[in-house]
């Protein structure tokens, strides 16, 4: 081949190399999950956070897919993800609303409120939004093996927070659970607790502590090891 | 062993012979002694892991002693080296060839001989600094064969699981703690095990480090020496959140890791979590739980597991 | 054993006893090359996928997960067989089944010329080899650049530009592209395209499984890179189960690339062995062989024993996955542990065959650079044969804290100093061969030096981690991966980038640009070292391997890494530039010896011809006889007649067979 042929098929090459790596790193290799903010919610040093969990996802090529989903605080709408950010030094009300039934953790200390203001959380059950069954409860131990009581955990770990979402009232889930997410109405749980953002800025990862990644072994994978389902950074931001 | 190096070069025939191997020799024994004072008087006081527990102690004398082998021979090589490139450089002009120097027998069985001694005496000395501080800190498995001496052991056992580590203390009713904490100046046998994959249960300034297997009881030892903080990291790759699964452990007095362990496991009792534990055992297997309740067995689940495996089979993880 | 041959005769006898004949004239979009095998690819892609969700419709796991690994796993193995088959592979298998004449080696390279023939099923292993060169070259490129993703993560414990799934898959990808394809990129490029030349042979004695050796790489690359497009796999190039059983669809790519590699591997290792056993020329007795032939056989010693546990072990994880077996899941009867330990009884000898061509490879070039005999020629090969024989026992030490029975811990411990001795006769040899020598530091020289610096640390580092009460603190730290890097980048890929610079003249007739040469080397060794030699404080001061939050404390160290490996980086970058400068648009000739080499290969043309020498040559001494007097010259390339029988009767050695 003459030099200039030889000069333009290199020239080519390095181009298709570049433009496959750019491909891979814009594509693959970034987070394309959505961070709901809550920064500007907040006042008064308090701001409330709203979290819900589906027994499935309509979000994503896995639809059989346990997952969270982030109430965004302007329009109230649900975004499936699982990041969010929240100022620092404020106190958190966290309220996540439990749509999915009940699975034994494996660790059965998950049952155990942790790391919450009062070392405690309210539960009310809802046979749809807007119709309560029974008055709300204070708890602080909610047991996973003695009863199909919780569904999931909300935990974050390097604050010490463990928090056991309690399931809807298994007779309500049996008989009308919600087969369509995000979910607007069926039989659900109200989790409320609160705690204290740290007086510094990071990530923190949050996670469920509940094998409930159905089809795999020990059921942690899937959606457990999958961000924007059961687990998901909290930004602690300014 | 650079000595012989002398006897074993031909002079060139009307050349004063200088004596390589003897400049060699004496750069290297300089070279080396600095090395070893540095690394025995200002390096080892500071050497990781440090000096908080008995196994840390002994971790830090080993390396020390290894760093104190290593040392002239690496000097060695590097001496030998840097003295070829500076002598024995080809001069612009000079087309021969060097002398055919093939082989030398003497020199080889020494080097062959020396070295031999050196692994050998290494591998004798880290026999014998693995037994001595009751495993060093190793996972041994369940069946540990160097155990510390004395009767007052601490059990605690680590529950490592997808991604968090948790500890049981059976001596206090079987109570489980999120944060590890430790009496100083008592052995402890930690009891390594885990619910899910291969973790590894590594508390750096303890310098314990002991696989966490699923079904497997790991068991290494040590005995704190000084109270503090102490960095407990997963160093085995467990999935997404391998590298956020660490914590901070505390060693504390004697008279304040009973106050604290009893108040726990108070508080685990008046709140029931204590009975909502499974009992304490060596190993556990989430997949198949006794104490299931009869609403959930009603529900058709028996145990934690992932249906991963058909229901047919007798259990399902 | 030596080969008997009518010298004169200039007719090759034919290939087995079938008809032998020259290919059909066809255009070149008819025949089977690189265009049909990717559709050959694509098509059998597709009856796998559909295969497999054939066999597994009624599976409970599908609905629960909506994932099903065994169409994925078919599919991939279906569609390298069709990629094989595309490539055409089997065709002369169908030929000599049919009874059709079947072309022979050597006639394939007078017939085909020019770039094409580097994209064929080629049989000519000079053709194999620059392939090989190219292909690994571009996945060591590849694997860099997720090693540069790594470090950009590391820069910051807090901050993360990645999320952690993307970073575990880098991490993943890096880890298993390096050390799966590495295996084979000092005995693909350098083992196939000059080691029939090193022996006076006109070629290897399997050419086609040598070929296809090389084909399954690129199949290999391409099914692990795209296991990106599916979320990677979280486990490291380790894959310790259960957590690869637990692992969503990634994973199926690693544990197939694997595989593949492993058998593309024991191919290459088997054919190694055979043509320098059988296609010696007369006079090429085993003491004249030369030192990178003999790390060639050891190592394909190690390839073709170790390498089919781990595709045994890769296989009953593919079991696990797909068809849920339960080989390594406790619950149900199985072992964690088996995982492990058929993975690392494959993966001590695997670095072993890594760092031993490098040895044979610096062996070969410090006489011709310091104008002296090899010392020790014998030490030298006891040290190769005792490391590939003692890297078989030494595998638990990956395994020390991991709950093994305590009493095996001393066993291995000693087992594992041992092997330091016979590493160490590479020094030894060194020593010797310097002592009053008349270096030439020449590029290719400069990295074997660099090779004897880093290795030097990287052994001694294993000397730390072979000591149980030291690995309770640096096992599945930053220790063990400063340890690796410098004995593998530090060790093999150094010697690579010396011997291409030595032997590219040779291989293409090209000379590669001097001054670019030095840069590369000098940028690459003092950003290598700046890189690496921190890593053993920042493993030694807690943090543990594959993770992207560490220690405040350590941010410095951890900065000042990365900063380095990007420059390291660019250094390798000076390389490629320099291979493509010099390759493609500089194409200055290089003829003849430019480094004086004794060695039989420099003994004929750059490139060498079809066919590499005219006739046998008969071998009169060994290539590192410089400074004797009167040597005889390294072989005769034009024997008459009656020399070679001579060279029979003072051999000693009954000849037997005929070429074939």
């Amino acid at each position: 081949m003459s030099l200039p042929a030889r000069i333009v098929t290199l020239l080519v090459a390095f181009a298709a190399v570049v433009a496959g790596a750019v491909f891979i790193v814009v594509h693959y290799l970034g987070s394309s999950l959505e961070v709901v903010n809550y920064t500007s919610a907040a006042s008064g040093g308090v701001v409330n956070v709203v979290l819900q969990e589906d027994p499935q996802n309509n979000s994503s090529s896995k639809p059989d897919w346990v997952s969270y989903y982030v109430q965004d605080p302007k329009t109230k709408a649900w975004v499936h993800t699982t990041l969010f950010t929240v100022p620092k030094n404020t106190r958190v009300n966290m309220t996540i609303l439990g749509y999915d039934g009940c699975t034994p953790a494996r660790n059965n200390f998950w049952s155990l409120v942790q790391g919450t203001i009062g070392n405690s959380m309210t539960v009310q059950q809802f046979k749809t939004v807007g119709q309560p069954v029974g008055p709300a409860q204070r708890a602080s131990v909610r047991n996973t093996w003695s009863d199909c009581s919780v569904g999931h955990t909300f935990a974050i770990p390097s604050l010490h927070l463990y928090v056991p979402i309690a399931s809807p009232v298994t007779a309500l889930f049996n008989k009308d659970g919600c087969t369509d997410s995000p979910c607007t109405e069926g039989p659900h749980s109200m989790v409320k607790f609160s705690f204290m953002t740290p007086k510094n800025t990071g990530t923190f990862r949050w996670q469920c502590f509940i094998p409930c990644g159905g089809g795999f072994l020990d059921g942690n994978g899937g959606p457990m090891q999958t961000l924007g389902y059961m687990m998901g950074n909290m930004e602690v931001a300014a | 062993m650079a000595e012989s190096q002398a006897a074993a070069a031909p002079a060139a025939p009307g050349e004063k012979e200088t004596n390589h191997g003897l400049r060699i020799a004496l750069i290297w024994v300089v070279l080396a002694l600095v090395a070893d004072l540095l690394i025995w008087f200002l390096w080892y006081p500071h050497l990781p892991p440090g000096r908080m527990s008995e196994s840390a102690e002994h971790q830090q004398f080993d390396i020390a002693v290894l760093a104190l082998a290593a040392a002239p021979v690496m000097i060695f090589v590097w001496t030998y080296f840097g003295y070829t490139l500076v002598n024995w450089r080809h001069r612009d002009g000079d087309d021969d060839d060097g002398p055919p120097l093939f082989g030398h027998t003497g020199i080889q069985a020494t080097w062959i001989g020396g070295t031999a001694v050196i692994v050998l005496a290494a591998f004798v000395f880290g026999t014998v600094e693995l037994i001595v501080p009751a495993g060093a800190g190793a996972g041994e498995g369940p069946n540990p064969v160097w155990k510390p001496s004395g009767s007052n052991l601490l059990q605690v056992q680590v529950i490592g699981q997808q991604w968090q580590f948790t500890y049981r203390y059976p001596q206090f009713g079987g109570m489980e703690t999120t944060q590890l904490v430790l009496p100083v100046n008592r052995p402890v046998a930690f009891h390594v095990t885990s619910l899910d994959v291969i973790h590894s249960f590594w508390a750096y300034q303890l310098a314990v480090k002991a696989d966490a297997n699923p079904g497997v009881d790991n068991v290494a030892y040590t005995t704190p020496k000084h109270t503090g903080g102490f960095t407990v990291r997963c160093s085995e790759l467990c999935g997404i959140w391998h590298g956020a699964m660490f914590d901070y452990g505390r060693v504390i007095t004697p008279a304040a890791f009973q106050v604290w362990a009893k108040t726990n496991e108070q508080i685990q009792r008046q709140k029931g979590v204590l009975a909502a534990l499974p009992p304490y055992a060596l190993t556990y297997d989430p997949t198949v739980i006794p104490q299931m309740g009869k609403v959930l067995i009603a529900n058709g689940i028996t145990g934690a597991g992932g249906y991963y495996y058909p229901s047919s089979d007798p259990v399902t993880p | 054993m030596s080969i008997e041959i009518e010298p004169g005769t200039t007719a090759q006898e034919p290939a087995g006893s079938g008809p032998v004949g020259p290919r059909l004239a066809r255009p070149w979009w008819m025949r089977p090359a690189l265009h049909t095998g990717i559709i050959g690819a694509v098509i059998g892609y597709f009856i796998g996928h559909w295969l497999g969700n054939f066999l597994s419709w009624n599976y409970g796991r599908n609905g629960l997960s909506d994932m099903n690994d065994f169409p994925l796993v078919l599919g991939y193995v279906i569609a390298v067989v069709g990629f094989l088959a595309g490539m055409g592979v089997f065709n002369d298998l169908g030929r000599q089944v049919l009874g059709k004449p079947v072309p022979v080696a050597e006639e394939e390279e007078e017939a085909f010329g020019g770039v094409a023939r580097y994209f064929r099923y080629s049989l000519d292993h000079k053709v194999v080899g620059i392939q090989y060169l190219v292909g690994m070259i571009i996945y060591f490129c590849t694997a860099g650049l997720f090693a540069m993703a790594i470090r950009t993560e590391l820069l910051s414990p807090t901050y993360h530009i990645m999320s952690a799934s993307s970073y575990l898959m880098v991490v993943s990808e890096h880890g298993t592209m390096m050390m799966m394809l590495m295996t084979s990129v000092v005995l693909g490029p350098f083992g196939n395209f000059l080691m029939p030349l090193m022996i006076g042979s006109k070629r290897m004695a399997f050419p086609r499984l040598e070929a296809l050796a090389f084909w399954l790489t690129p199949a290999a690359f391409l099914v692990l890179l795209s296991s990106v497009l599916v979320g990677g796999f979280p486990t490291g190039w380790t894959g310790y189960a259960p957590l690869s059983v637990q692992a969503t669809q990634g994973m199926d790519a690693y544990a197939v690339a694997f595989g593949l590699m492993g058998i593309s591997v024991i191919l290459a290792g088997f054919n190694i062995i055979v043509t320098v056993i059988n296609y010696r020329a007369p006079g090429m007795r085993w003491s004249r062989l030369p030192m990178f032939v003999w790390s060639m056989v050891t190592v394909s010693f190690l390839m073709v024993l170790a390498t089919p546990v781990l595709v045994g072990g890769l296989y009953l994880l593919i079991l696990d996955r797909t068809v849920e077996t339960s080989n390594y899941v406790n619950q149900l009867g199985g072992s964690s542990y088996l995982y492990e330990n058929l993975f690392w009884f494959f993966g001590h000898p695997e670095v072993y065959i890594l760092a031993l061509p490098g040895f044979g490879i610096v062996s070969e070039i410090i006489p011709v650079f310091c104008r002296k005999p090899l010392f020790g020629y014998r030490v030298a090969g006891a040290g190769m044969i005792g490391v590939a024989l003692l890297s078989f026992f030494v595998w638990q030490h990956h395994l020390f804290v991991s709950g093994i029975n305590p009493e095996m811990r001393p066993l291995f411990m000693l087992t594992t100093e041992l092997i330091s001795i016979p590493t160490g006769f590479i020094y030894l040899v060194a020593m010797g061969t310097f002592w009053k020598a008349k270096m030439r530091l020449t590029v290719p020289m400069l990295f074997a030096l660099g090779l004897y610096f880093n290795f030097l640390i990287g052994g001694i580092s294993g000397v730390f981690l072979s000591d149980v009460p030291a690995d309770t603190t640096e096992h599945g730290s930053f220790f063990v991966m400063a340890h690796f890097h410098y004995t593998i980048m530090g060790g093999i890929i150094f010697a690579f980038m010396g011997a291409c610079y030595y032997w590219l003249p040779k291989m293409v007739g090209i000379k590669l640009n001097q001054k670019l040469g030095y840069l590369h080397f000098w940028t690459m060794f003092i950003f290598f070292n700046s890189t690496f030699l921190p890593l053993f404080a920042v493993g030694m001061l807690g943090q543990p391997r594959r993770v992207f939050e560490y220690a405040r404390n350590l941010q410095g160290l951890n900065d000042w890494v990365s900063i380095s490996s990007f420059l390291l980086g660019g250094s390798i970058l000076i390389f490629v530039i320099n291979v493509i400068w010099s390759t493609v648009i500089v194409r200055e000739r290089e003829v003849g010896n430019p480094w004086n080499s004794r060695g039989l290969e420099w003994q004929v043309a750059s490139p060498p011809p079809p066919g590499n020498f005219e006739h046998i040559p008969v071998v009169l001494s060994g290539p590192y006889d410089y400074g004797v007097k009167d040597a005889p010259a390294v072989a005769d390339l034009n024997p008459p007649v009656g020399v070679v029988s001579a060279a029979y009767a003072s051999a000693g050695t009954a000849s037997t067979g005929v070429e074939a």
